[in-house]
């Protein structure tokens, strides 16, 4: 059964992939229906679950030996517990809404039946990440949906920018995959085995050290994949696939993975606590980071996709405090996937409507032209600025709370960062949505700059908008289903463990900082953007505005110190094989060629002298042959 | 006495190369035919090798003796084990896949010429290559092994030397220099390795008084054959050069990418997936067995230059303009790891190892053969020179780029089990190593998807507008071994089944165990 | 008389023979001067076998000239053909197969 689950998207995308020409026309309908065929599957197991007892909700299916060397046992086998059921409602949850948003995204395009080929791909190698019961398994989903967003970032290979991107992407996904194979290693070498019940069950029978090695190995791979500061580059780049994968895998899912790592793996952090301090430090950094990147972009999905960074962040520091957070990290995590998909799926709706225009300086008032998108996108907006009631204010807070409640200058720290963090994104997205929903209408200058009618945006069909009107309504009251009566806690406290946190000052407290955060957030960024006309050419801006604008030079320091000194490396060694390694050998060569070449003049074709030689010869022997004699 | 199964193998190709090369010349096609026919007959023969090897009997099966040469004691002794069964399915599966990628690589330019058949000697050559390379695999008597360790040049000079890329030879002068210059070069650096290995082979007699491997290794296992430490490991070092040459390993590596730029794409899969796996698999069974102190005596200094192929490969692949340059170094860094796992010594490392030469096999002979499919369409082998063709030819594209995942290890992918298996196996016992080494898959990463990205992706180039993509015959080629690809990296039980048993013997002939884990070693 | 005079004989033969060999360029010259060698060889075998008192130096004698035999066939017709070609029979004009 469980196994099914990834069948399901496995059978499509192998179909839509190998079927060829013959199935672009239903090829979208077979996606589509794998996929909810996949969440439905989901939906009985969930059932399943919630029939037993809190403590027997594991269940574990093993299919066969998969690498049976000796001494290395893993096997394909999955565990399906409350954790990873939450995952799987996730994924094909959101999944099938975004393949059913996806048919009318991606209705003009010819390669749609590869395009959910690719989708299903994605689906079964997330389904795979979160379901295995080993970390090699893990490791196999990891890399798969790191290749289908290589393959969806890449979709439109014809751009040279979509191209590099993917490959950007899947490039410094794999510094991080080096981190999450050398902690599969240390774990062999310690363990003797890397499947999560012996290995999280024994970590008090080793040292602090290794552990720490173990843990920060695995935030190491969790960085590359979450996007998280140092290895967060790629994310923003990766805007360049169709909005629907945005949505879905840069959004919502894969991108999130590293937060299940590392909940996952939460016995190895807990007893590890330097890894733990490195886990919060991450999240704190790049809450912030993507905060201050997201209030600086004019191109809406870059905006989304730094906000996505600084939402993950709050994740990461929430699974960095141990079992104060862990359950809450999970929590913004689903509630972030309604609303973050939600948002993308509006802004690829606004797309859709503005002939795939991007940049925000050229929206402007859109709200009467597409009210459908405005109302969805709108409610997504105030779900992640934690608008009191809908679904961010209770993950958010919860996660902010905890950081409080870690205690001691540490917990005022980050406590601090994210509340700091809660009033920049109330700032960035309030700019976002006025830019694009309020205000003049910018686009019409545009349009009569470049001599055509001003083509009216419009509304999106209804294979799009439905999509998002679900998500809507799950980010508007997810939040408050979850947290009413802790639900949500008591469903994954079996799984993760919970310590429930005493804020040095009260809870009201906390919240009441994080609403007023807020409002001033939503207060400049209108005093900036809703009073004043947006200009259509962006400013100069500060220089913090001007490093925002460039990722705060990150992608300069990797072009400079990476990419360029890898170009010198590599072209030095080039010259160093062909001289150096090569030259050696050629120089052997050519020395016994110049030898033989001097030799040669001996042959000069007189046959006297040859003769002379032969007589040298003999008398030579008859000396030797005398001489010997003698002696 | 029961059939000679392992002599039939290797001779009925052998048969088949004589037969081919007999063919008239205006009966071209039928000589084609002939030749993958009596291919064909080989794969069916190796399949039933496959059969009757029972993975949990004796450690050499199907063995034959003869007395051969009296006066030294040199005999026509054959057995395999299960590293080289798995060797010998993957030649002769390569083989037929290999005929019928080059179908049309030596169909003469001209079709006046009457005398000339280079058709004929095309095919008769891989045959006779394929029997001398089975051989080798077979051979449990060192001398027998090395004539035709050495013997293997003999085709495979012809090949490099005589068949080139076609749309090259049209016009270019300087390519009939430049693939001489690669195949003297081939020839001269392999017979140089090939000598130094013949005196250790004589000192080896000298010292032993037998060329058979089974004798000596049981005399070295019980102890009534001892050697003194300095003559063990000359002799170790006389058989390591020879290996690491042909393998090939950092710094004796030169002569692969210029072998592999000259020759034909079915060529230079023979030659990385086939021909230099004798090298490895030699290290594993005459190295090991035969000098087992001298080899873990050697093992930092062997681990050091594996690593450094690893490195240096991938580095010097990611700054290549030739595509088929580029693939020979990604080749050059993946014999790094398999030299790697048959050293460290571990049953993960040395399994991981075995399996890696067969499906590094796979994955370069997938890769290799698309890169030829490509360069024949265009005429050039030149990165800058492509671009856009996933456009044009997405099949084509999309083959390719399942190649390229192969080659930089993706999970799903059979390299992917063994390439981890070497790193976990020599990460227990050498972590620095181990550490160094996974960088070798973020260059993969790299190299493969920088080829990926500037060949296939970006603006459709005029001059591919108008490519094909992959005809009937290149699909039948490319498309088994994809499945295969796929079948090993999800279920590679079937090999190591095989493997594993021989890996064990081979760990206890060096006297090793493999680390037990610290938390076990604590308690 | 004594037998090592026939030495000192063949001795001043074989030096003749060997001077001329170095010497002279016409092909015929050098080839008698060979063929006075061989014959010098031959006297000395022949004494020896006289000294030494059995025959084997006489029967290798035989044996040099069934041999000097069949080299005067093939080197006469090499000079004959050689000399048609070029119309010299020097030997310094014949060095096309040097490298």
């Amino acid at each position: 059964m469980i196994a099914l689950l990834i069948a399901a998207p496995l059978l499509g995308a192998a179909v839509l992939l190998v079927g060829g020409r013959r199935l672009d026309a239903v090829g979208h309908w077979i996606g589509t229906l794998l996929a909810s065929a996949s969440f439905v599957i989901g939906l009985v197991l969930f059932a399943d679950l919630l029939g037993r007892e809190a403590e027997q909700r594991t269940v574990v299916q093993h299919l066969f030996s998969w690498i049976p060397v000796a001494g290395f046992q893993a096997d394909v086998a999955f565990r399906l517990d409350q954790l990873s059921m939450t995952f799987v409602l996730l994924i094909t949850g959101v999944g099938s809404l975004i393949h059913v948003y996806s048919i009318g995204y991606m209705e003009h395009d010819e390669r749609r039946r590869r395009f959910f080929g690719y989708l299903n791909l994605f689906l079964a190698a997330m389904l795979l990440l979160v379901l295995a019961d080993n970390y090699l398994l893990l490791y196999f989903g990891w890399e798969g949906v790191g290749l289908a967003s290589y393959l969806l970032i890449g979709f439109w290979q014809h751009k040279p920018s979509a191209a590099t991107a993917a490959k950007k992407a899947f490039l410094v996904n794999r510094v991080g995959d080096m981190g999450l194979s050398i902690a599969i290693m240390l774990m062999f070498l310690t363990f003797g085995s890397f499947a999560f019940e012996p290995v999280l069950s024994q970590v008090g029978d080793t040292s602090e050290g290794r552990l720490t090695a173990i843990g920060l190995m695995l935030l190491l791979a969790a960085c590359g994949k979450s996007a998280q500061v140092p290895l967060q580059s790629w994310l923003g780049d990766a805007m360049e696939g169709p909005t629907p994968v945005s949505a879905l895998i840069h959004a919502a899912t894969m991108v999130t993975a590293g937060v299940y790592l590392i909940v996952r793996s939460g016995a190895i952090f807990n007893a590890a606590p330097d890894a733990q301090l490195a886990v919060t430090v991450v999240g704190a950094v790049t809450l912030l980071f993507g905060a201050v990147v997201g209030c600086a972009k004019d191109d809406i999905k870059k905006a989304l996709a730094a906000s996505t960074m600084s939402q993950i962040g709050y994740m990461m520091l929430a699974a960095g405090l141990g079992p104060l957070g862990y359950v809450f990290a999970i929590m913004h995590l689903v509630t972030h996937g309604f609303f973050k998909a939600g948002l993308f799926l509006g802004a690829g709706s606004v797309m859709h409507g503005m002939n795939d225009e991007v940049d925000m300086r050229k929206y402007g008032g859109l709200r009467r032209y597409m009210p459908v998108t405005f109302v969805t996108f709108g409610l997504g907006y105030l779900a992640i600025i934690g608008f009191p009631g809908l679904s961010g204010f209770f993950s958010k807070d919860k996660i902010i709370e905890a950081a409080f409640a870690k205690g001691g200058t540490e917990g005022w720290i980050l406590g601090g960062v994210a509340l700091l963090g809660a009033a920049v994104t109330a700032f960035y997205m309030t700019r976002v949505m006025l830019m694009t929903f309020f205000g003049e209408e910018r686009w019409r200058d545009r349009a009569e700059a470049s001599g055509q009618a001003a083509a009216t945006p419009h509304e999106s069909p209804g294979v799009m908008t439905i999509p998002m009107i679900v998500l809507a309504v799950g980010s508007v009251f997810g939040g408050a289903f979850f947290s009413i009566g802790d639900r949500f806690l008591h469903w994954l406290e079996p799984v993760t463990g919970h310590s429930e946190g005493h804020p040095p000052v009260g809870a009201w407290a906390v919240t009441a900082a994080t609403v007023v955060c807020l409002l001033i957030g939503v207060a400049v960024a209108w005093a900036q953007y809703g009073r004043r006309p947006v200009p259509a050419v962006a400013p100069r801006g500060s220089l913090l505005t001007r490093a925002a604008r460039r990722d705060l030079f990150q992608d300069d320091f990797n072009h400079v110190v990476l990419v360029r000194g890898g170009e010198h490396l590599t072209r030095s060694l080039v010259y160093v094989d062909h001289t150096l390694v090569d030259g050696v050998v050629n120089g052997a060569a050519a020395s016994v060629g110049g030898l033989s070449g001097r030799m040669r003049r001996l042959q000069n074709g007189f046959a006297r002298s040859y003769a002379v030689s032969m007589f040298g010869g003999a008398a030579l022997l008859v000396a030797a042959t005398l001489l010997m004699r003698a002696v | 006495m029961s059939f000679p199964l392992l002599t039939a193998t290797a001779a009925l190709p052998a048969v088949g190369a004589v037969a081919t090369a007999a063919v008239p010349a205006a009966r071209r096609t039928a000589a084609k035919w002939l030749a993958l026919a009596f291919s064909l007959g080989t794969l069916a023969l190796a399949a039933t090798i496959l059969v009757r090897f029972d993975p949990g009997g004796a450690r050499y099966q199907l063995t034959e003796s003869h007395s051969w040469i009296a006066a030294f004691g040199v005999r026509y002794e054959l057995g395999v084990d299960g590293i080289a069964v798995a060797l010998i399915g993957l030649t002769a599966l390569l083989v037929p896949f290999v005929m019928l990628a080059g179908w049309h690589d030596a169909d003469p330019l001209e079709t006046g010429s009457r005398r000339w058949r280079p058709t004929q000697g095309f095919f008769a050559l891989i045959l006779a290559l394929e029997a001398m390379v089975i051989l080798s695999f077979e051979a449990t008597d060192v001398f027998l092994f090395y004539i035709f360790f050495e013997a293997m040049l003999i085709p495979l000079y012809f090949l490099i030397g005589g068949f080139g890329d076609r749309a090259h030879e049209r016009g270019e002068k300087a390519a009939s220099t430049q693939r001489s210059y690669a195949a003297v070069k081939f020839l001269l650096y392999n017979l140089a390795g090939g000598l130094i290995m013949l005196a250790a082979v004589i000192g080896l007699y000298v010292v032993a008084g037998s060329f058979s491997l089974t004798e000596i290794a049981q005399a070295r296992a019980d102890g009534s054959l001892r050697m003194a430490t300095g003559v063990e490991r000359w002799l170790f070092l006389g058989f390591f050069f020879a290996f690491a040459v042909k393998a090939p390993l950092w710094p004796l590596h030169t002569w692969l990418p210029n072998a592999m730029q000259e020759s034909t794409a079915p060529v230079a899969v023979l030659i990385t997936a086939v021909v230099d796996k004798v090298g490895t698999f030699a290290m594993l069974r005459f190295c090991l067995q035969l000098f087992p102190e001298a080899s873990t005596w050697a093992t930092p200094v062997v681990l050091v230059l594996a690593l450094i192929s690893i490195i240096y490969g991938a580095l010097l692949a990611v700054g290549q303009r030739d595509i088929k340059r580029l693939i020979a170094y990604a080749s050059i860094s993946h014999f790094g790891f398999i030299i790697m796992g048959i050293f460290a010594m571990t049953s993960q490392g040395q399994s991981g190892a075995t399996l890696y030469m067969v499906n590094h096999g796979l994955s370069t002979a997938v890769l290799m053969l698309i890169a030829g499919f490509l360069i024949s369409r265009r005429g050039s082998r030149l990165i800058a020179d492509y671009g856009g063709v996933q456009k044009v030819a997405p099949v084509l594209a999309g083959t390719f780029l399942i190649g390229s995942l192969a080659t930089l290890s993706l999970p799903g992918l059979a390299p992917f089990v063994s390439e981890f298996l070497v790193l976990v196996g020599t990460f227990t016992r050498y972590p620095a190593i181990g550490i160094a080494a996974t960088l070798g898959i973020v260059l993969a990463a790299l190299y493969t998807l920088v080829l990926y990205q500037r060949t296939m992706t970006g603006p459709v180039r005029k001059e591919v507008s108008a490519m094909p993509d992959l005809r009937v015959r290149e699909l039948v080629v490319v498309a088994p071994l994809i499945v295969l690809l796929i079948f090993l990296g999800v279920y590679p039980k079937p090999v190591t089944d095989i493997v594993n048993p021989a890996v064990q013997q081979t760990m206890s002939d060096v006297h090793q165990t493999d680390p037990k884990p610290e938390v076990e070693a604590a308690k | 008389m004594n037998p090592v005079n026939y030495l000192y004989l063949a001795a001043l033969l074989f030096t003749i023979g060997a001077t001329g060999v170095l010497i002279r360029r016409n092909a015929i010259v050098l080839f008698m001067c060979i063929e006075l060698m061989l014959n010098a060889c031959n006297l000395a075998l022949v004494a020896f076998s006289r000294m030494h008192g059995n025959l084997d130096g006489q029967i290798v004698a035989f044996f040099t000239m069934v041999v000097a035999a069949a080299e005067v066939v093939v080197g006469l017709a090499i000079i004959v053909s050689l000399f048609r070609s070029r119309h010299s029979a020097s030997v310094d004009d014949a060095s096309l197969m040097k490298l």
